[in-house]
């Protein structure tokens, strides 16, 4: 079948299946789903990676040869009713594609490593707004679509459809917009709370489902842009009340809205790549999201609802705290220690890639390694802003994968190692969330560092405590030493001391 | 196809993306959601075929700022992945 066939088979009639181009997308399905399976190991994840590429680039341009622009011939000798590749249309799209590639490519060379959460929330806000912009285009043009009957109206199912891609796409968006505003640092990242707010979320939603239903019945344009104008709003009040800590959790759910709008935008042009690809990302997101509640024991509805950092605030003004002895300690005792050791488990939390000093923490293990002790390191799963996040900068400081290890395959080991070194982390080794049956951050799974024959624990100062603002029992024990002081400087000086010492 | 039909393959995709994500392993999460990020810029297919339809001028542009949109997504998407896989080394030897 040449092009031409192709040309005409796909614009011969709306809503005719092209067989080869429907045969196409799915071959794009499934080759986004061998990138997903890539990523089971580090060794298979770059040609997974690529298997993604491939498949995007059979999707677009499959799309552009069955839906190439056309014109109707201008020339006056020409027959009105034969169409042409209207060049100008098509210029104007391969344009449209090199801008996009060009500001793509540059933020991804140019993004640091720590902001990937930002970098993550801006893409899913970009997921959002083209899908509303998708839905909006399919709503003032439905017959290009191929989703309107020959008086021009919408079929039912296809508004249900659209009404749906644009509430979740415009949520997304603006859901994202502030996710971004609140992890780059332009807006607190405390929980904002409006009066009555669950009752406004509550009445906002509903009335984007009874305006989608109406909407079946009525296409008039104000309960098109009705419901859109609702669904951005509701992206904005849902997130704002959301505090820092519960970020990870956002970031996965709006990972997990981005494919449903993908998927719904599918259903509308009835394209499996879409559907597929949706289906992928939407479960994708919903799984990460559990995994970071489950890390910190905490419910979907609790972090939707919003505000944790807010009381936990309260809590840590309220009352004086008892002074509790502790044992300094300095970067030559803690390099002495180490090298003495054999075993030594490293528990690096956001903290330390907040000072930078993840190289400086790398150097320390090599010249550990070179003594002979044998290093590993503890990564619990929000030890990050995203998932899998401390995993990324860990690696980015050339820091072996097989040595970094996830919370319930190494907590076993912290009773075998002679020394746990905390750095940057607080939350995730509190025992208050084994014991403590009222402590905020009861029953969150943590790592066992105190059964640790030595545990030093490098911390900016005593007074500051972590996201959920509590004490830790840890800095207490006889057998913690507190390194106070900046993270990078004290990884560099424990490096100092290590090579000053020798053999 | 009929919406059946549709809705079949998108419960089963549903199925596949389950099991297939709970096979990612932890230490990857991030690149996963920056992969899902490009991939599902697949969104793209109608954005082009907004911007090359004749009929209303609004659609038109309405689909040329989406396709800008999700192609800043999969170019950069598929680069931040690629540029974070490449950091993983496995211990030398």
């Amino acid at each position: 079948m040449d092009i031409q066939a192709i040309l005409s088979a796909a614009t011969g009639g709306h809503g005719a299946v092209n067989p080869y181009a429907a045969i196409a997308y799915l071959v794009s399905g499934i080759l986004f789903i061998l990138a997903l399976r890539g990523l089971s190991s580090p060794a298979t994840a770059q040609s997974g990676n690529r298997f993604g590429m491939i498949g995007m680039t059979i999707a677009v341009v499959t799309t552009l040869l069955t839906h190439m622009p056309m014109r109707s011939d201008p020339l006056p000798q020409g027959n009105p009713h034969d169409l042409m590749v209207d060049w100008v249309s098509l210029i104007e799209i391969l344009a449209a594609i090199g801008v996009g590639a060009v500001i793509g490519i540059v933020m991804a060379r140019r993004i640091a490593m720590t902001a990937m959460p930002q970098l993550v929330a801006a893409f899913h806000s970009l997921v959002g707004l083209a899908a509303v912009a998708v839905a909006a285009a399919a709503y003032l043009n439905p017959v290009a679509f191929g989703i309107a009957d020959a008086a021009g109206q919408i079929h039912v199912v296809s508004r249900v459809e659209m009404g749906l891609g644009i509430a979740i796409g415009a949520i997304t968006f603006s859901g994202s917009v502030i996710a971004f505003l609140k992890l780059n640092g332009n807006m607190s990242g405390s929980p904002i709370m409006l009066p009555g707010r669950h009752i406004i979320n509550l009445g906002t939603l509903a009335a984007i489902v009874a305006l989608t239903a109406y909407f079946t019945q009525d296409q008039s344009p104000w309960v098109f842009w009705t419901i859109t104008g609702l669904s951005f709003a509701i992206g904005f009040l849902l997130i704002i009340p959301i505090g820092g800590a519960d970020m990870p959790v956002v970031v996965s759910m709006l990972n997990s809205y981005s494919g449903w709008a993908a998927a719904a935008m599918g259903f509308t042009l009835g394209n499996t790549a879409m559907i597929i690809t949706g289906a992928l990302v939407g479960s994708s997101g919903a799984i990460l999201s559990y995994i970071m509640c489950r890390a910190m024991n905490r419910s979907f509805i609790s972090v939707i609802a919003g505000g944790f950092g807010a009381d936990a605030e309260a809590g840590a003004g309220g009352g004086a705290k008892e002074q509790r002895p502790w044992k300094p300690g300095s970067a030559d005792d803690a390099a002495f220690l180490m090298s003495q050791a054999e075993n030594v488990i490293i528990v690096p939390g956001y903290g330390m890639a907040v000072a930078q000093a993840q190289h400086a923490l790398r150097e320390m293990a090599d010249q550990l390694k070179k003594e002979g002790v044998n290093v590993k390191y503890a990564i619990h799963p929000v030890a990050g802003r995203m998932p899998g996040h401390m995993n990324v900068l860990l690696a980015e400081a050339n820091v072996p994968y097989d040595e970094v290890f996830e919370l319930e395959d190494i907590n076993g080991e912290f009773a075998q190692a002679d020394v746990a070194f905390v750095i940057g982390a607080n939350d995730v080794t509190n025992p208050a969330a084994k014991t403590d049956k009222t402590s905020p951050i009861y029953g969150m799974p943590i790592l066992d560092v105190a059964n640790a024959k030595t545990v030093l624990f490098v911390k900016r100062s005593m007074g500051g405590v972590g996201y959920a603002g509590v004490d830790n029992d840890v800095f207490y024990m006889d057998q913690t030493m507190m390194l106070l002081g900046d993270a990078k400087k004290m990884a560099d000086d424990i490096v100092k001391a290590l090579s000053g010492t020798g053999h | 196809m009929d919406f059946i039909a549709i809705f079949s393959i998108f419960v089963l995709a549903c199925f596949v993306g389950y099991f297939v994500v709970w096979s990612v392993t932890p230490a990857l999460h991030t690149p996963l959601m920056s992969v899902t990020n490009a991939i599902s810029s697949v969104i793209i297919v109608g954005a082009l075929i907004a911007s090359a339809a004749a009929g209303s001028a609004t659609s038109k542009w309405l689909g040329l700022a989406a396709v800008v949109m999700a192609s800043i997504n999969i170019f950069g998407g598929f680069a931040v992945t690629s540029r974070m896989l490449a950091m993983y080394k496995k211990k030398e030897r």
